[in-house]
């Protein structure tokens, strides 16, 4: 198993530099340069001004020069400084050390998913066993209905009905932002509350589409399982019906689901810029979307790396746990 | 009321809030210090040097913290701040800035004349990057006569000189001196002589300001002025609505149809004033068809300017007519208007050789039907519905329009750049000085330059040359006139609108004076009577 992940690892390395190779082209693809927001419509640029900022952002070399000078210092760690006028190091920007770790951009958006992902888990396994037990029940229906309205609604519209309702109308939540502005003036606890009530809408509203997605694929991969030789012949030898369910079905039949988490990883960083944005989240969605607008290549370049990395190490864990789940894997 | 405050009773006052007593709590006068000012903005600032900053909501936070050598009164005549006068010399070459002597750095340091030169050296310096360096290159020398008088010196007479001693070049040079502008901790952590310091700044998040004790035009009576960045307007609107902001830009909508329940009309005020800034219809002037004045004052005579501004802006707007704003000094209402008259652009089509010949209602003129894009920015859709009242209005008498909406960066680099448009549906932001030499000017239609519709006029040259040259306001009234009615007769643009700037702030706000120049410029006069204040700063 050891020997397993260790060559695993190891073939990521060249996937990784792949990535990043195919994205620093492509990001070039895009019309617009970092210093457009400096010289466009602007009356008080010449020519000369606007060669001296792209002489000074290193943006006057040919592409493939750009590339080998940004992979040297990426060797090393050093993402680069921000092309926004803030000049600040890529890293600082998404791991801040000079603010408490909850606060650090990277971190928001990590637990932010990791709450939702456990969420997900929580009532979509429920959901879908339930649903595929009593197949076309009302439970099922009702669970169908609801299931598939949450999946379909858009998620910046529920947010904002959520909004309306438990802020603005009953005020239980606040609307935006992950911390009050009398935070400091709190108790300890209080302030862990007062992070958590801040979390409850974002959270929710990450998790409904993906509770609809997990539990309807769980419900169909349980009932092709359910109707197997395998549960007829445990059910004859006269096993308890939640030992059947539970222990023989429900595991064969999350095989597909964890495949299926590995690779929404990728999706999860993408699903953070809307509801990161209608929050006022500052998580790595946010600042994604700042880099792109303004084509911040290094802050680009180092938020993509670092979701490359969590998508493969995703597809790791993905493996991994399979080959947990099912012995058949890990003979091979 | 604490406008009968003797100055002495308000050093006093200054005096024991800076050393955090509360003992002046029974005093009646202080009862309008205190609270906090909550603002909600889309964007956040990048950074709050202003020679570095290019985006509006650094700018904003920036103007609190640093001060310049001048600024604008309400009614945009420039006015001392941090110059108590100036002289210029009568050939227009030198200007001599009189410092004020009372003004200190927040950390104690008093202002002198060398931080105003050290701020000029930083800008003109090719390893700074900034965009506003070109104004300061006409500068010949510059020189400090003594700790409070600052000279310096033009090539030749340039009456926007005045205007660029803002706060652009007031640098603390004690801070400064000896490390790289764009490395220095000053970025983020601002230090100015301005009505407000910067406490806190938490990206993505929120930054707060509080009153600066040493502000030379008196502390002001707010605690705080906190930025809360909200990048989805729909969520900032509601925050406004649960109370968690007071102060926001609404849209026309807004304004006009979400905001007068009981509810909004009780806890707030809202204001209108002009923007800085007009959207217009420009054409290509290489384009053969668009070279004819005809068919240029025809579109302005097909479209009706007046249903725009109420169908788009729900009437929360000026039709404009010049690229100045109404009510402006630069302003000339008496130009050549183009009134909605599709009876005349049916007639002026025809005097060009556009002809309706066929049945599907396009004209016609050596075998090409009159039919043209207009391509607008991706976002806005103030433009967006602009535009398709354009091309219905058009539609009827005779010319077919079609609509593209393009990425911004994309629209400047493939369409703008290389030329490849026949008519832009865009918006200018303008400056307060009438100077416009680098929109309308014909020497200005290279690549990336400003006047990329190539237009051009030798009365319109001559004109902004000569308007550049003076700093007599009256003879520049004229002259920008002169131009404005060049401008109005040949219609290289159709301007359109000049929309309002829509501020709703809470009612505990008192002393907010509206004017042209906006509402807040006052703000450190702005109060909160006791009784009334929601938030308590905790030191």
């Amino acid at each position: 198993m050891l020997f397993y992940c260790f060559k695993r690892l190891l073939g990521m390395v060249p996937v990784f530099f792949g990535v990043t190779l195919l994205s620093f082209f492509i990001i070039q693809l895009a019309p617009g340069k970092p210093t457009d927001r400096l010289t466009d419509l602007n009356p008080r640029i010449t020519p000369e001004a606007r060669a001296r900022l792209e002489q000074y952002y290193g943006l006057d070399k040919p592409i493939i020069i750009q590339y080998v000078a940004w992979l040297s210092r990426v060797v090393r760690f050093d993402f680069g400084t921000s092309f926004s006028s803030d000049a600040r190091p890529v890293l600082e920007k998404i791991w801040d050390r000079s603010v408490p770790v909850l606060d650090r951009r990277l971190m928001v958006t990590f637990l932010i998913n990791v709450i939702s992902f456990v969420l997900i888990m929580i009532v979509a396994v429920p959901v879908g066993v339930l649903a595929a037990y009593r197949p076309h029940s009302w439970i099922d229906r009702i669970t169908s209905v609801v299931v598939f309205v949450g999946f379909a609604a858009p998620k910046f519209w529920i947010a904002l009905l959520l909004m309306m309702l438990f802020s603005v109308t009953l005020g239980w939540f606040p609307i935006s932002g992950i911390k009050s502005l009398h935070y400091a003036s709190l108790s300890e606890t209080a302030q862990y509350l007062d992070r958590l009530r801040h979390l409850a809408l974002p959270v929710f509203v990450s998790a409904c589409g993906g509770i609809a997605g997990i539990s309807r694929y769980l419900r169909a991969s349980m009932l092709e399982t359910l109707s197997s030789d395998f549960i007829v012949t445990a059910r004859a030898k006269g096993l308890p019906e939640s030992t059947v369910v539970f222990r023989h079905a429900l595991r064969n039949a999350l095989l597909p689901i964890i495949t299926l988490l590995g690779l929404s990883v990728p999706g999860f960083v993408a699903g953070s810029v809307i509801f990161e944005t209608i929050f006022g989240i500052p998580g790595m969605g946010q600042l994604s979307y700042q880099a792109i607008m303004m084509r911040d290549y290094p802050v680009i370049m180092g938020l993509l790396c670092i979701t490359a990395l969590l998508t493969m190490i995703g597809n790791l864990i993905a493996d991994v746990c399979y080959a947990y789940s099912d012995p058949r894997i890990r003979m091979r | 009321m604490f406008f009968n405050i003797a100055p002495s009773a308000l050093i006093l006052l200054i005096i024991a809030l800076c050393c955090g007593a509360q003992a002046t709590e029974n005093a009646p006068h202080n009862s309008a210090y205190g609270d906090a000012f909550v603002i909600g903005v889309i964007g956040e600032p990048s950074v709050l040097i202003p020679m570095l900053a290019t985006d509006s909501a650094s700018h904003d936070i920036a103007s609190l913290i640093y001060s310049g050598l001048i600024k604008y009164d309400t009614d945009l005549r420039i006015i001392g701040d941090l110059a108590e006068s100036w002289d210029i010399s009568p050939d227009g070459l030198t200007i001599i800035f009189h410092l004020r002597k009372d003004v200190v750095w927040e950390d104690g340091t008093p202002f002198t004349a060398d931080d105003v030169l050290y701020g000029f050296k930083t800008i003109t310096d090719p390893s700074t990057p900034t965009a506003y360096a070109e104004e300061y290159k006409q500068v010949q020398s510059a020189e400090v006569l003594d700790a409070h008088t600052f000279r310096v010196t033009y090539r030749q007479p340039y009456a926007p000189a005045l205007t660029s001693w803002g706060n652009m070049t007031v640098l603390p040079r004690h801070l400064l001196e000896g490390s790289s502008i764009q490395k220095s901790p000053l970025v983020r952590k601002a230090v100015g002589t301005g009505p407000f310091r910067l406490k806190e700044w938490v990206p993505g998040e929120k930054l707060t300001l509080v009153a600066s004790p040493s502000y030379f035009d008196g502390r002001p009576y707010l605690d705080a002025y906190i930025c809360r960045f909200i990048p989805d307007p729909a969520t900032q609107f509601l925050e406004l609505q649960a109370g968690t902001i007071d102060c926001m830009s609404l849209t026309p909508l807004q304004y006009s149809r979400q905001t007068n329940s009981s509810y909004f009309l009780q806890h707030f005020q809202k204001f209108t004033y002009p923007t800085f800034s007009y959207t217009y219809l420009a054409f290509n002037f290489l384009h053969p068809w668009f070279q004819d004045k005809r068919v240029r004052q025809a579109i302005a005579h097909a479209i009706n300017r007046r249903e725009i501004v109420d169908g788009v802006l729900l009437g929360l707007g000026e039709v404009a007519t010049s690229p100045y704003v109404p009510h402006t000094w630069p302003y000339n209402p008496n130009v050549p208007e183009y009134v909605y008259d599709p009876q005349r652009a049916i007639q002026l089509l025809d005097e060009a050789g556009w002809h309706l010949r066929d049945n599907d209602g396009v004209r016609i003129r050596d075998g090409k039907r009159f039919e043209f894009t207009i391509l607008t920015n991706m976002g806005n859709t103030l433009r967006l519905n602009t535009a398709t009242i354009i091309q219905w209005r058009l539609a009827q008498v005779g010319i077919k329009v079609n609509i593209r909406v393009i990425e911004w960066s994309t629209l400047i680099n493939e369409f703008i750049d290389k030329k490849r448009f026949e008519a832009l549906l865009l918006g200018w932001s303008i400056g307060v000085d009438p100077d416009q030499y680098d929109i309308w000017h014909s020497s200005k239609t290279g690549t990336k330059e400003l006047n990329f519709i190539s237009y051009a006029n030798t009365d319109v040259d001559r004109l902004l040359e000569a308007g550049r040259r003076t700093f007599d306001m009256a003879e520049r009234k004229r002259i920008y006139g002169e131009f404005q009615k060049i401008i109005a007769e040949d219609v290289p643009y159709i301007f359109l609108y000049v929309p309002y700037a829509l501020p709703i702030v809470h009612r505990r706000f008192q002393n907010i004076q509206p004017a042209p120049i906006g509402i807040t410029y006052n703000i450190h006069r702005w109060y909160v009577p006791r009784e009334m204040q929601r938030y308590r700063l905790i030191p």
